[in-house]
């Protein structure tokens, strides 16, 4: 016989820690494999969607504006860059509409409501998975001599996916609410792509305008990977922000994204179920 | 009573915008514009226990607040105030379903609502064979659940649930759908969990679901629990409010009440056995009886055989010019003319009676139901004998 125990009601995490990974594992499996059922060339299309927009990128960028013939390893370090963007800009406008599009779980349910946004992020942490494979192929192609700071790189992919992950329960709470937040996102994304040192290296940055991208949280962890990976002669992120103290900037930002996306998700997880 | 259920003074409203601003452009356009909002009190310190091994019937009319309550019953909505406690697993049946992802195959929602409900990946899998059979679905496993009837859903939902094996059930609205087969089937699943001792918690309009199934029922009508107690009472009153408020006070009015209760209600065939199915055309031997709860003068009986549509296919009166002392049985006795196409039927009967003083007092009842079975032989709903036949004209000169 079981003790009377109180009902949780609908949040963030209901019905325990347990469940909602299970959950959150079952969710993107099966979401990954639906992004490329009935297509003909299935998980190719994951590798061919970042080589298609980087061959494009790598055309114009050497032979028409040249910015990338000066800077080693040019062509990895786009393609590189172009990856880990994809993740986070993929992951981020999937999770604008994942909670009105699981409508049906939602108001039927007592969902772990954080799961949903939390496994679209999981989907493309797949899908980055299968690309960095495709990247490794290439930066041992192009001569990129490996090092232990490749080691590192785990440090700041996990940086990026905390990030991304708080970005994608702010967007997702906003959303049903606010419907303005999906074109809000795309625009935004849109903007942070050129705001992120992706297809220009930074120190071919003017020094007021480098001091401006660097105050985005993306930048220094781009400018971390590509030292550390691609480039160790690469100025670096504190270097390239001019000091270690000018880093405070993006690392509060950082935060605050993070502080912010709990607080927000907690806030509107119970109700989320009415204002669909 | 050991309690398995604890609702205590729960109250939850809703916010309902006057004028809807949910984009940042009427925002901008207009600046000044509070957002404003009325309250909607969806429901009122309500409290109630339930028992283990109850069912539980909560009706009310539309937007009365009943499936609000369930609703936080079952965490999908928060309570502004109040506390529910429960003991054991809960599984909701909520607006024709148990949330399903449509994008998705039955196999995968399967499984992700036994995880949901609190199996593991493994158990799940090994649950969604017995969930197939149930729905009697095995060979769409695979397909995508926007691609199943609105029927298929259903009868899979329902699996899901019933398969859940939950202490605890929170079952909205179920029997409005499906067909015959799958209506018998929730019926016996109902039955089947009741004699289990499975604690169900039921909203329904169905006033003969809750007279014939549940043990108690609550009335909830404007968010405010008006009754709980006897589920004839509850029914008795739920129609009283629907009869409420409407016609002219002089006149005779009809308002429900009691006047018997069913003791039995069946068909029978030629020899006298109790049958469910009916062969089209075999006449629908009626064993029938019922027991007067007071006394009543002349008893009218209006019976009618009703579709599955709700149509009224046909109907007559009788009268038993005497009058019945409470406590005495009387029985329905004779056959009806089976005109009827196959399909499934109700048989309901009104029984009224009192004097233009009083007014008159009318009960509702939904006897029974059956099912016609035979090969259809043209369409409508019911088939009559007829001699027309397509003759060639003489040919005439012009």
């Amino acid at each position: 016989m079981s003790e009377l125990r109180e009902v949780p009601g609908p949040g963030a995490l209901g019905g325990g820690r347990r469940r909602a990974l299970e959950l959150l594992y079952l969710l993107a499996v099966t979401d990954f494999k639906k992004t490329y059922f009935g297509t003909v060339l299935g998980y190719l299309w994951s590798f061919a969607r970042p080589l298609m927009l980087f061959g494009v990128l790598l055309a114009v960028f050497t032979q028409i504006f040249r910015i990338g013939s000066e800077v080693p390893h040019y062509a990895v370090l786009l393609l590189f860059n172009i990856v880990l963007f994809g993740f986070f800009q993929e992951a981020t406008s999937a999770a604008v509409s994942s909670i009105v599009s699981q409508e049906s779980v939602v108001r039927k349910t007592q969902f772990p409501r954080l799961v949903i946004p939390l496994s679209v992020v999981v989907t493309s942490l797949f899908n980055l998975g299968l690309n960095l494979v495709v990247v490794l192929v290439f930066l041992l192609a192009f001569g990129v001599t490996p090092t232990w700071t490749w080691l590192l790189f785990p440090l700041v992919l996990a940086a990026l996916v905390v990030i991304t992950a708080a970005v994608s329960m702010i967007v997702s709470s906003l959303f049903p609410r606010f419907r303005d937040m999906a074109i809000i996102w795309s625009v935004l994304a849109t903007v942070l792509f050129y705001a992120t040192p992706i297809l220009y290296p930074i120190e071919k940055v003017p020094e007021t305008l480098r001091e401006v991208i660097m105050i985005n949280p993306l930048a220094p962890l781009f400018e971390l990977a590509r030292k550390w990976v691609i480039d160790p002669a690469a100025p670096g992120p504190a270097e390239a922000a001019g000091g270690s103290l000018a880093l405070l900037a993006p690392a509060a930002l950082f935060v605050a994204t993070c502080v912010a996306a709990v607080w927000l998700f907690d806030r509107e997880a119970p109700r989320i179920a009415e204002e669909l | 009573m050991d309690v398995v259920i604890e609702v205590r003074g729960i109250d939850k409203s809703f916010r309902v915008p006057e004028h809807r601003i949910d984009s940042l452009k009427e925002r901008a356009a207009h600046p000044f514009t509070r957002m404003e909002y009325r309250r909607l009190r969806a429901l009122r310190d309500i409290s109630f226990d339930v028992g283990r091994g109850e069912f539980f019937g909560i009706v009310g009319r539309n937007g009365s607040g009943k499936s609000s309550l369930l609703k936080i019953m079952a965490s999908i909505y928060r309570a502004d105030a109040g506390r529910v406690r429960m003991a054991g697993r809960v599984a909701p049946f909520i607006e024709l379903g148990v949330g399903f992802n449509p994008e998705l195959t039955a196999r995968e929602n399967g499984v992700l609502n036994g995880v949901l409900m609190g199996l593991t990946r493994r158990e799940a899998r090994a649950r969604l064979d017995a969930v197939l059979e149930f729905a009697e679905l095995e060979e769409f496993v695979d397909l995508k659940l926007k691609n199943y009837s609105s029927g298929m859903m259903v009868r899979f939902a329902f699996a899901v649930m019933v398969q859940a094996d939950a202490d605890i059930m929170l079952i909205d609205e179920v029997l409005a759908v499906g067909d015959a087969a799958f209506g018998q089937k929730c019926m016996d699943v109902f039955h089947d969990k009741r004699r289990a001792g499975k604690t169900i918690v039921l909203v329904t309009h169905d006033m003969a679901t809750v007279q014939s199934l549940c043990h108690r029922a609550m009335l909830i009508d404007d968010g405010e629990l008006r009754f709980i107690g006897e589920p004839q009472e509850a029914a008795l009153r739920y129609l009283r409010l629907n009869f409420g408020g409407e016609g002219d006070q002089g006149a005779q009015k009809a308002v429900p009440d009691f006047n018997v209760g069913v003791v039995r209600a069946g068909l029978c065939d030629e020899s006298g056995a109790s049958i469910e199915n009916v062969e089209q055309g075999a006449p629908l031997i009626l064993d029938v009886v019922v027991e007067a709860v007071r006394d009543l003068e002349q008893p009218l009986f209006v019976v009618n055989v009703v579709n599955e549509d709700g149509l009224v296919v046909c109907g007559f009166t009788r009268t038993l010019d005497a009058s019945v002392a409470s406590g005495r049985r009387l029985r329905l006795d004779g056959s009806i003319e089976n005109r009827l196409m196959p399909g499934r039927y109700f048989l309901d009967c009104w029984i009224r009676q009192g004097s233009a003083r009083s007014g008159i007092g009318v009960q509702a009842l939904r006897l029974l139901h059956f099912v016609v079975y035979g090969a259809a032989a043209g369409q409508g709903v019911v088939t009559v004998d007829s001699d027309v036949r397509p003759v060639l004209e003489e040919r005439t000169a012009r």
